[in-house]
């Protein structure tokens, strides 16, 4: 399934509701185009929703990482949303819970940003 | 060979569609196989790696270079061999994804999930002069339980003999 991404302002903070699979091509562009526009926007606090997200691999990780890096270097912050099983696992895998924010609740993760 | 096993052979072009189309066709195996759906994920992610590691890394995206794509059906266990064009690697140079200094790296970490979602894992010198990566699943009836089940997700990988 092809990735798909829209976004909301949820108590400031830019929610991206994505969906699909980050995968090597139009997944990970995608989600790069995504993030490149929002900090264009100047909209630096960012929660991916990635509830329907059903599929990951290492470029996706890699893009995610770079999403997480590149918010960061603007001063901003990028936190995760709803994980699903195989996700939760393959950033429990590859040690990436100990960077991101996880939340699987969303208005704890907004008064997170607080 | 035996009436056992099976073989399949398929030439793929260096792009990202092969990408897709190798990690369909090893899905449609492994389950005709018998895998069930824990094994089927990590099968085709590993395969997906496999390829996105040719593509990229061992034929360096370059369109006249070919990817070869083979799996091997025996009673006991699956095997795919992806084998690039490209100049061919020494996996003790691979950088540990999981090492602090590593983490938040961009990229780097196809090797280390093939290695954690399969039962078998090398790298050998292929005949094209390329790397070859051969890993293996052992069929859940072939008396190796936990294979088919959902604990080793978070297995950490099998260290390099």
């Amino acid at each position: 399934m092809a990735l798909r991404a829209t976004y909301r302002e949820a108590a400031g903070i830019t929610v991206v509701d994505i969906g699909g699979r980050i995968t090597l091509g139009e997944g990970s562009a995608l989600l790069r185009k995504t993030i490149r526009e929002l900090l264009e926007d100047h909209r630096t606090l960012i929660l991916l929703n990635l509830a329907d997200v059903d599929y990951i691999d290492s470029s996706g990780i890699g893009e995610l990482v770079s999403a997480f890096m590149g918010v960061k270097n603007r001063g901003g912050s990028l936190k995760l949303l709803h994980l699903t099983k195989k996700v939760h696992d393959l950033l429990q895998l590859t040690k990436l819970f100990t960077v991101f924010e996880v939340y699987s609740d969303e208005g704890s993760a907004l008064r997170s940003y607080r | 060979m035996s009436e056992d096993s099976k073989h399949l052979e398929i030439t793929l072009e260096t792009q990202v569609e092969s990408v897709n189309l190798a990690e369909e066709m090893c899905l449609r195996v492994a389950e005709a196989a018998g895998f069930g759906e824990d094994d089927c994920y990590r099968i085709g992610m590993s395969v997906r790696e496999g390829v996105i590691n040719a593509f990229h890394y061992g034929n360096e995206e370059r369109p006249e270079k070919k990817i070869h794509l083979a799996l091997d059906l025996t009673p006991d266990k699956m095997t795919i061999h992806v084998l690039d064009e490209g100049k061919g690697f020494d996996l003790r140079s691979v950088p540990d994804p999981l090492a602090e200094e590593n983490l938040l790296s961009t990229s780097g970490r196809g090797i280390f999930l093939m290695r954690a979602f399969m039962d078998e894992f090398q790298v050998v010198p292929g005949r094209t002069g390329g790397a070859e990566i051969i890993m293996s699943k052992k069929l859940p009836l072939s008396g190796n339980p936990g294979t088919n089940g959902k604990s080793g997700q978070g297995a950490a990988p099998k260290q390099e003999a």
